[in-house]
């Protein structure tokens, strides 16, 4: 406890110097200001920010990204509560009541109650992480390359299991991404790989390129091919407070989706979509009178809203001490420390606390900016959703491209994804899910190494995967995994899970 | 005959496809293989290669048994300028400068939407072109050119 409360008073001295209050503010409001804006999301905007990340100091750097992930979260609910469309895919269940409450007349409420049970969830999951961190980062030091392998497999499994859509074809997916992160040169032998001749291929395909390709400029050309039809809940927000009533709804709601939300972060492949649409359903479980969701229902706002901002805080976990990205966001995180010369893992906390816990208080610092600024600047999102889109794709695209070609300052990265758009349009109409490709992309080469050094210790004998307990262990529960998912009855109910949708 | 679940069908072939291209790069340009204890570079892109294909190979016989939707058509004109728009400000950029390229990518890619008001897409282009040269040039620092080589020489 003593060593909790001076870590953390460690990392109130990095948080709270000026620098990185601004840097926390503007990642929280562009955070905010994607999150309101739908057809870009965190992915594209973190991915469009790296390369000018690069001039700063490491601790700048990842605390203005890691509020872009939750500040998103916060954003996401406006829109989804005002147009009843999902900002971010993760408030897509907030819609169905918060647009309902605005309808009648409640959406100052609905704002509020999912800016309050946000920032209660945040404050919860930043404990969270900050005492959990280190005990599972004790435990990653017992980890050898044996364990970190089959740790990956339950994690791309586990990602499989959570994704939605077809399990065979998120499988194919994984595999892709795996295969195109050996792109370039082998660590081990210096032999360039699938480059044929092409220098810019010897460093291997830019990640940023990727998911830039694939989640911004593929996400664009369908919101393009799909129409305009928005309609802004144009009725005054009028009170914000929310009822005596409304709190006793409200709170036990909040309570939930925060506690399942956290859970649903830590585990790979989960994240705060996962989160958001599992409060939800939870919600309309245990409710005695579950006919009133989707009509206004306050609970239905409180619990997804809650659970997605304290499952975007704890995926950080996995990532801080494991240095394995349990999702697609954590994966650029890993690219953004990597771009700082920091290799993630259990010994960022013991060899940079500083940047481990600033970041960590900064989050906190983050949901009360958050929540401070946001109630008020309502008004102003409500305007920016007012922009069409004719306007706002292009300026997407500017800022992708200027992003994109500053990596290298070469035309060859915006060639890239320029390709990876149109492969990620491929995918969009094959109904083939991204986001496991670019987990698979980000741990293809750390599994190979892992998979090659466990051999060389094994001698070549693959039974060390099994005959070490706790590889052994990891691999048993991806193996029930698979199990599980591929029963008929389970596949059925998983199915019609993410109809829910 | 008729594809009873296109969707799936083409995945699998796409899955298959991509899978035996990795593995036959592997065989054709000889990545050493090395042993089990000591794995060449063409050790785990082969192996991978070749499971992809069987997975591609199993999707495409699910794909028999299953009914699914069609493939919707392709939305050519989006994809068409909003990527081409994207790929002349990677060519031109050096060039013609960071300002003028942002016009012209602003241009191209508003001819992918669904109406096109010239006016008001200069007006956006001239205002991200500003914007982004005090941004990220004066601002953040990059190394763009803010005018056509030909102006600054």
């Amino acid at each position: 406890m003593e060593q909790l409360l001076s870590n953390l008073a460690l990392g109130f001295g990095v948080a709270l110097t000026l620098n990185n209050l601004l840097y926390c503010l503007v990642g929280c409001l562009l955070g905010t200001l994607i999150g309101v804006l739908p057809g870009i999301g965190p992915i594209a905007t973190i991915a469009m920010l790296l390369p000018a990340t690069f001039t700063l100091p490491p601790e700048s750097s990842l605390i203005m990204l890691a509020g872009i992930y939750y500040g998103a979260q916060y954003g996401g609910s406006t829109t989804a509560i005002l147009v009843n469309l999902p900002g971010e895919s993760s408030s897509v269940v907030t819609a169905l009541d918060g647009y309902q409450m605005a309808r009648q007349g409640r959406a100052g409420v609905a704002l509020s109650v999912a800016a309050l049970g946000s920032f209660f969830a945040g404050c919860v999951a930043t404990f969270l992480l900050a005492a959990a961190a280190p005990p599972l980062a004790q435990i990653a030091f017992k980890f050898g390359p044996a364990e970190y392998f089959s740790l990956m497999i339950l994690g791309l499994i586990a990602a499989v299991v959570l994704a939605h859509g077809s399990v065979i074809k998120a499988i194919g997916m994984i595999l892709l991404g795996l295969l195109l992160g050996l792109v370039g040169t082998d660590v081990n032998s210096g032999m360039a790989r699938f480059s044929f001749g092409i220098p810019e291929l010897t460093d291997g395909i830019g990640f940023v390129a990727i998911a830039m390709g694939v989640f911004g400029f593929a996400e664009i050309i369908k919101n393009l091919e799909q129409g305009e039809a928005r309609e802004v809940f144009t009725n005054k927000v009028t009170s914000l407070w929310p009822t005596k009533q409304d709190i006793k709804d409200a709170f036990p709601a909040v309570l939930r989706g925060t506690f399942l939300g956290s859970l649903l972060g830590i585990l790979p492949g989960g994240g705060a979509v996962l989160g958001s649409f599992s409060a939800y359903t939870l919600e309309k479980k245990i409710a005695k009178d579950a006919s009133k969701f989707g009509k206004g229902d306050i609970r239905g706002v409180a619990a997804p809203e809650s659970a997605n901002n304290a499952a975007a805080q704890t995926s950080f976990i996995p990532l801080l001490t494991l240095g394995i990205p349990p999702n697609p966001v954590m994966a650029l995180m890993v690219g953004a420390m990597i771009i700082q010369g920091i290799q993630p893992g259990p010994q960022v906390m013991t060899e940079r606390p500083q940047l481990f816990w600033g970041m960590i208080v900064s989050m906190w610092i983050g949901n009360l900016m958050l929540v401070i600024l946001n109630l008020p600047l309502i008004g102003m999102w409500i305007k920016l959703l007012k922009v069409p889109y004719r306007l706002l794709y292009p300026a997407i695209l500017v800022f992708c491209c200027i992003g994109v070609y500053s990596l290298s300052n070469s035309p060859f990265d915006v060639l890239m994804t320029a390709l990876f758009g149109f492969i990620g349009y491929v995918f969009v109409k094959l109904d083939c899910e991204p986001a496991p490709l670019l987990l698979g992309f980000i741990l293809g080469p750390m599994m190979e190494e892992n998979l090659r050094r466990a051999m060389l210790l094994s001698r070549g004998d693959p039974m060390t995967f099994v005959t070490r307990p706790l590889s052994a262990s990891l691999l048993a529960i991806s193996l029930l995994l698979l199990i599980i998912i591929f029963l008929p009855a389970i596949r059925k109910k998983r199915e019609e899970a993410f109809q829910e949708e | 005959m008729k594809l009873k679940n296109p969707k799936d069908f083409w995945s699998g072939v796409m899955f298959m496809a991509i899978g035996l291209a990795f593995a036959i790069v592997v065989k054709v340009f000889e990545y050493p293989m090395g042993t089990s204890s000591r794995m060449g570079p063409g050790y785990f892109p082969f192996v991978l290669g070749i499971v992809m294909t069987l997975l591609g190979v199993a999707i495409i016989i699910e794909s028999m048994a299953t009914q699914g939707e069609p493939v919707s058509k392709f939305a050519w004109r989006p994809l068409a300028f909003i990527l081409g728009a994207v790929v002349i400000f990677g060519l031109i950029v050096k060039v013609a400068g960071m300002a003028a390229s942002i016009i012209v990518l602003v241009l191209v890619s508003a001819f992918g939407g669904h109406e096109f008001k010239l006016k008001e897409v200069l007006i956006a282009g001239v205002i991200l072109a500003v914007f982004s040269v005090l941004v990220f040039v004066y601002g953040l620092k990059l190394p763009f050119p803010i005018w056509p080589s030909f102006i600054s020489g």
